[in-house]
């Protein structure tokens, strides 16, 4: 269940770290050259759930949004419960119950831990930001319904051509804070087991401890430049949103 | 369900609950660490010094946008093996660090924002009074900075309790940690993981429903806008 407690399988990894002893845990530049060819492949697995989840996150979002919005109680109450559920328990114990007591309460597989990962991400943070869709769609003015409604337009015309464009600007600085809150969720798919930048770097340090300082600094690195260009995204998502916008 | 045991669900509780003392007092240590350590990144963040400002504010950003887990992997197993400064931590403390000063980002904000928030007239009558600085924050700026507030950081305090499950992977023996254990020794996941998850639901939902309470109650108390616009309904009323 732990994997740290077990012993690491470095089964396709050959590295050699003959002049280990000579680092002791000093960041040199051969020490460097060593670790990033080895965490570069892990960069592969931890953008591809990056992307599913955002993709899944963000469509889950905006259909609990809708749902918990709907005329319908049962839709509303079922949504509600969802949001409720993966708002109150931490991400780490939805991952860990997706992916090892799913499987054991229904006897189906989930199919492979990436979708255990991503749908673990997704859910929760779909659960999040479904709440930023609802609040934002609530808090277009009241007027512009009411105008919509005179205009006679229908009920699907009204969301997508009135509120829909106003509410979709509030909720763009909570969705690029979001991006990188999955960012930085994506580093728990190493404890189920997939092969991203951090379980790269468990393995090296597992093969040489006294490296772990070089080798958590890179993995730190990498994630902090994968989150750059969210960081920009997000500045940008708020500047537009401010954009032309009375301020009252 | 055709494979939940409830004789399983009855054996286990008591086994993880158990962990609960430890996630609790986990939590509130961690809390304690990011509320002194934000206060410490803002007290920083409003000095004079430019360079200091700027290289602050990469640090934070740096802290907020890398996963805690590798920073919690970092402080315990990296730590211990850096040159001169590096001590053995014990997962506990770890945790506390890890946690904390990832947290503190946050509540730095947070503090922050609070402080901006504080009218530009107070600042200028506490000058215009000739406040010395301690007096001036002790009785004019704090007292009216830290209450709107209080709600957002009761969500951190939310927050910080979900996120310290992340510390059984370093060895903190809390709720996930002892489920885990029965898991590993039994071969039932099920069970256990659904007690974690029924215990965080039951002590985090009834929290937010009393911030959400709480944060109700101060907008009315802080929301200027509403005030005014109240005591001109008020007015209209009378007249």
């Amino acid at each position: 269940m732990t994997p740290k407690g077990q012993a690491p399988s470095t089964g396709g990894l050959t590295l050699s770290f003959n002049e280990s002893n000579k680092y002791k845990g000093v960041i040199t530049i051969s020490a460097i050259a060593d670790i990033f060819p080895a965490l570069i492949q892990g960069v592969e697995v931890t953008l591809k759930v990056l992307f599913a989840s955002i993709i899944l996150g963000y469509s889950m979002a905006f259909i609990a949004g809708f749902c918990r919005l709907s005329n319908n109680i049962i839709l509303r109450s079922f949504t509600g419960f969802y949001v409720e559920v993966f708002r109150g328990t931490s991400l780490i114990v939805q991952l860990f119950w997706l992916f090892y007591a799913l499987p054991m309460l229904f006897n189906f597989d989930i199919g492979s831990n990436f979708w255990a990962g991503v749908l673990a991400i997704s859910l929760n943070y779909g659960a999040y930001m479904s709440e930023i869709v609802r609040g934002s769609i609530l808090s277009v003015a009241k007027g512009q319904h009411e105008a919509s409604t005179a205009l006679n337009m229908t009920r699907f015309q009204r969301m997508r051509l009135v509120i829909l464009p106003q509410a979709v600007r509030m909720m763009l600085p909570e969705f690029g804070n979001y991006l990188i809150l999955m960012l930085k969720s994506t580093s728990l798919v190493s404890l189920i087991g997939m092969h991203d930048i951090l379980y790269q770097g468990d393995l090296l340090r597992d093969a040489n401890l006294s490296q772990a300082p070089t080798v958590y600094l890179l993995v730190l690195v990498f994630y902090f430049l994968m989150a750059l260009p969210l960081i920009w995204l997000t500045k940008k998502m708020e500047a537009f949103s401010k954009k032309g916008v009375a301020t009252q | 369900m055709s494979n939940w045991q409830w004789d399983t669900f009855f054996e286990a509780f008591p086994l993880v609950v158990e962990g609960l003392g430890i996630t609790i007092s986990l939590t509130f240590a961690c809390y304690l660490c990011a509320l002194i350590v934000g206060f410490i990144w803002t007290f920083i963040g409003r000095m004079k010094m430019k360079p200091l400002r700027w290289v602050l504010s990469w640090v934070m950003e740096f802290i907020r946008s890398t996963p805690p887990l590798v920073q919690l992997f970092f402080l315990y197993f990296a730590w211990p093996m850096v040159p001169y400064v590096g001590v053995t931590l014990d997962p506990f403390t770890c945790a506390v660090l890890g946690l904390g000063v990832h947290y503190s980002t946050y509540i730095g904000e947070v503090y922050r924002s609070g402080i901006d928030n504080v009218e530009k007239g107070q600042w200028e009558a506490s000058k215009a009074l000739n406040f010395s600085t301690p007096k001036k924050w002790t009785k004019i700026i704090l007292p009216q900075a830290i209450p709107p507030t209080i709600p957002m950081l009761g969500n951190y305090l939310i927050i910080m309790f979900k996120e310290v499950p992340l510390a059984s992977t370093i060895g903190v023996v809390g709720i996930l940690q002892l489920a885990n254990n029965y898991g590993a020794q039994n071969f039932r996941y099920l069970e256990p993981l659904t007690i974690v998850a029924i215990l965080f639901l039951v002590l985090s939902y009834p929290s937010a429903l009393l911030i959400k309470k709480l944060e109700n109650k101060m907008n009315r108390r802080f929301d200027k806008k509403e005030a005014l616009h109240s005591m001109k309904e008020s007015k209209g009323a009378v007249s």
